[in-house]
């Protein structure tokens, strides 16, 4: 973060507390100080051209065939609520990172990390969800590992997971091949995941009738690139929301993307859910969600074939990719006038009043 | 949704725009107090709609902006002892102190919690008692009646383990305050609608009998903004001050009396320093002598807590109303949300934040940052 020592003191502002010395709960928001982690600290170890795509999977060509291969960790509290568990969550998310390549999702592995002291029928319950999940999806477990930590070194259970899938050689999607013109597209309403998380949080008892969408969703990827071969990017807005998926397609992609509030769906129980809590659900995670830009020609049929998929019944046209505002995301509001949709720097806070 | 499309409506909107073109003559320069309405503005680009020559300054209506580097300080202190527990708002941990902020006290094992409610702080005490659990009590009048309920439910059950940093602040002072200042421009305010629900708009009189100032108690949704700004730029055009409510669906005269009453019961009006602002006579609340043992200020012994804020910082003559954030030279370079140089930039509520993140690329395309 080179501005930190550049700051200005004779500009004599109350105090800049800049210096990031230890890791604080925002590094993993999917905002700013996520990609600012990733970018200084992470990627400079690690560089290579498969890796600097910074897709949600890396593809690579293996023997002539085209492999996705992605990875996840799921620390999701609670690890149940409606809709699903962080089993649940493991499979489906790993699934989509594969399918956001336009891959046919094939093998996963389970990393489970267990804390001391948690109930066995608790492990059993998700494994049961994690049989179920998989086989829903049609992709088996073929590897994994368990690992204990003592009562207080982890939070009951941590899992990762692994997966690899196989790309049709035709299919290239990457946040980086947006271009003006191209019309952005989501498979459903927004804020599903976040909310019902935030609902069942000890200290925030809201009724709510909300539950996670957590879904897998290859096959209606499978089905949009039946539709149409013009698709340019696909994205699952997962932590950091519609938002940090959006401006990370700007920014790779160099162009401006101008959204349409009224076009975004989203139900009356997040809606309100989020006003009450001072929320902006353009924020708030999905998990069975995908955001895909299109060229403008194929979008109509692309969104014919989303809306014939259970996961894709309220597919709409969100909005365009344009040459103004480039590597930035805006939204043209209710009231006609237009604002930016900016990365958060770190978590969503709930607001004082 | 119901009770909120009606108040976002485009057609509604642009009909009150229309209007204020016909009535307004002549350059007009309103306040709104509150930070959630500075925050609608914005994130509505209500200011991109209004006729030119209508003016809207950002006045000092956020809690957590106006907090001062010493209470900061102090909570920072309290929250570093390993047997304290302390709860806040979230927007609070971010604010810088004058070494570090909350988050990373959190981040150093520090025990910094969220609730949204204080009532959730008097739940955990109860369940852990062998932790002292600090609320960290900020806000106007809106959050105050709250947190004086869970003071006074505590001393009620002779819960030990439980304790508030109290730093409120009152309104009225404020707007006080920024009328008696040579430089004032602000020629009308859109009251605040929430503290005026807890407190009526009884005191609203008094400022503008003072001042001869024209204040209309305003909601937070865009039509209640354009409303209240119709209102004030109508009185303004007629040569009449007088204190209108826009909000009536929220704000009666008399405020919330129940509300008021364990105000009363719990805090007592003091002197408070606001950050970028300074001392302001008898603008805040602090616990009453009666709930000293409830006074974590007392008990952990940091009332002798002094931090000395720059005099000179463009963040007071933004809180005043005398400047855009834009006006400073490091506003969206040097200082961003993710590297604050002041306070404004903190909370979305503050008003340099709430440039920041909604109206950074109008500034870019009209040249003007």
């Amino acid at each position: 973060m080179p501005q930190e020592t550049k700051l200005d003191l004779a500009l004599n502002c109350p105090i800049p507390i800049a210096a990031r010395d230890s890791i604080l709960l925002g590094h993993g928001s999917g905002g700013r100080m996520s990609g600012d982690l990733l970018r200084n600290v992470l990627l400079p170890a690690l560089q290579n051209p498969v890796l600097d795509r910074l897709d949600d999977q890396a593809i690579v060509d293996v023997g002539g065939s085209l492999i996705a291969f992605t990875t996840d960790s799921f620390v999701v509290k609670p690890l149940f609520f409606p809709g699903g568990d962080i089993g649940t969550l493991a499979v489906n998310g790993t699934v989509n990172d594969l399918a956001m390549g336009g891959a046919e999702p094939l093998f996963l592995s389970l990393a489970l990390i267990l804390e001391e002291g948690l109930p066995l029928d608790t492990l059993r319950r998700v494994m049961e969800s994690i049989r179920v999940a998989a086989a829903l999806a049609g992709v088996a477990v073929v590897t994994g590992d368990t690992k204990v930590v003592e009562k207080g070194s982890g939070d009951g259970l941590f899992v990762n997971t692994s997966g690899i899938g196989l790309v049709p050689s035709a299919v290239r999607l990457s946040a980086d091949q947006s271009r003006p013109g191209d019309r952005v597209l989501l498979s459903g309403t927004i804020g599903d995941h976040g909310i019902t998380i935030l609902s069942q949080r000890e200290g925030l008892e809201f009724e709510s009738a909300v539950a996670s969408d957590t879904a897998a969703l290859h096959t209606l990827v499978a089905d949009m690139l039946r539709a149409s071969s013009e698709i340019r990017c696909l994205r699952d807005p997962t932590r950091g929301g519609l938002s940090s998926s959006l401006n990370e397609i700007a920014a790779r992609s160099r162009v401006g993307i101008e959204l349409e509030e009224k076009a975004i769906p989203i139900r009356e129980e997040v809606q309100g859910a989020c006003e009450m809590l001072g929320l902006d659900p353009l924020y708030v995670a999905n998990e069975g969600k995908l955001l895909a830009i299109v060229e403008p020609t194929a979008a109509e049929m692309i969104l014919d074939a989303m809306h014939q998929h259970p996961l894709g019944h309220n597919a709409r046209i969100i909005g365009t990719v344009t040459d103004a505002h480039r590597g930035m995301v805006t939204l043209r509001t209710r009231l006609g006038t237009s604002r930016i949709v900016d990365l958060l720097s770190g978590d969503q806070l709930p607001r004082i009043c | 949704m119901k009770y909120l499309d009606e108040y976002r409506d485009e057609k509604i909107a642009r009909g009150i725009v229309a209007e204020l073109g016909r009535r307004a003559t002549r350059p007009w320069v309103l306040m709104e107090i509150c930070g959630g309405q500075t925050h609608t503005l914005m994130r509505y680009g209500i200011d991109e709609m209004l006729p030119a020559g209508i003016e809207l300054v950002h006045g000092p209506g956020c809690p957590v902006c106006v907090t001062a580097l010493e209470t900061i300080d102090k909570a920072i202190e309290i929250a570093s002892r390993p047997d304290v527990t302390l709860i806040s708002y979230g927007d609070m941990l971010r604010v810088p102190g004058s070494h570090t902020d909350l988050f990373h006290v959190k981040a150093q094992g520090g025990d910094v919690r969220v609730v949204y409610s204080p009532t959730e702080a008097l739940k955990f005490a109860r369940a852990n008692p062998s932790r002292s659990v600090v609320f960290f009590a900020v806000g106007f009048e809106t959050t105050a009646p709250a947190n004086a309920m869970a003071v006074w439910q505590a001393k009620r059950e002779g819960l030990r383990n439980f304790s508030m940093l109290a730093s409120h602040v009152l309104v009225p002072p404020a707007i006080r305050a920024l009328m008696s200042s040579p430089r004032n421009r602000v020629q009308g305010f859109i009251g605040p609608g929430h503290v005026c629900t807890v407190m009526g708009y009884r005191e609203y009189e008094d400022l503008m009998r003072e001042f001869h100032v024209p204040i209309v108690v305003g909601g937070f949704e865009p039509l209640d903004l354009l409303e209240a700004i119709l209102m004030l730029v109508t009185q303004l055009e007629e040569g009449r001050a007088v204190v209108e409510n826009q909000y009536a669906r929220s704000v009666t005269y008399e405020g919330n009396l129940l509300a008021q009453k364990v105000l009363a019961e719990v805090f007592e009006v003091c002197d408070r320093k606001w950050r970028g602002i300074g001392g302001i006579p008898e603008s805040g609340l602090s616990l009453r002598e009666e709930y000293a043992d409830f006074d974590a200020d007392r008990i952990f012994g940091t009332e002798g807590v002094t931090a000395d804020e720059p005099a000179e910082c463009i963040s007071a003559e933004v809180l005043q109303g005398l400047k855009k954030p834009t006006d400073c030279s490091a506003f969206g370079t040097r200082c961003t949300p993710e590297n604050p140089l002041g306070a404004p930039m903190v909370s979305s509520e503050g008003a340099c934040a709430a440039y920041y993140q909604y109206r950074r690329h109008a500034m870019a395309a009209s040249g003007n940052h």
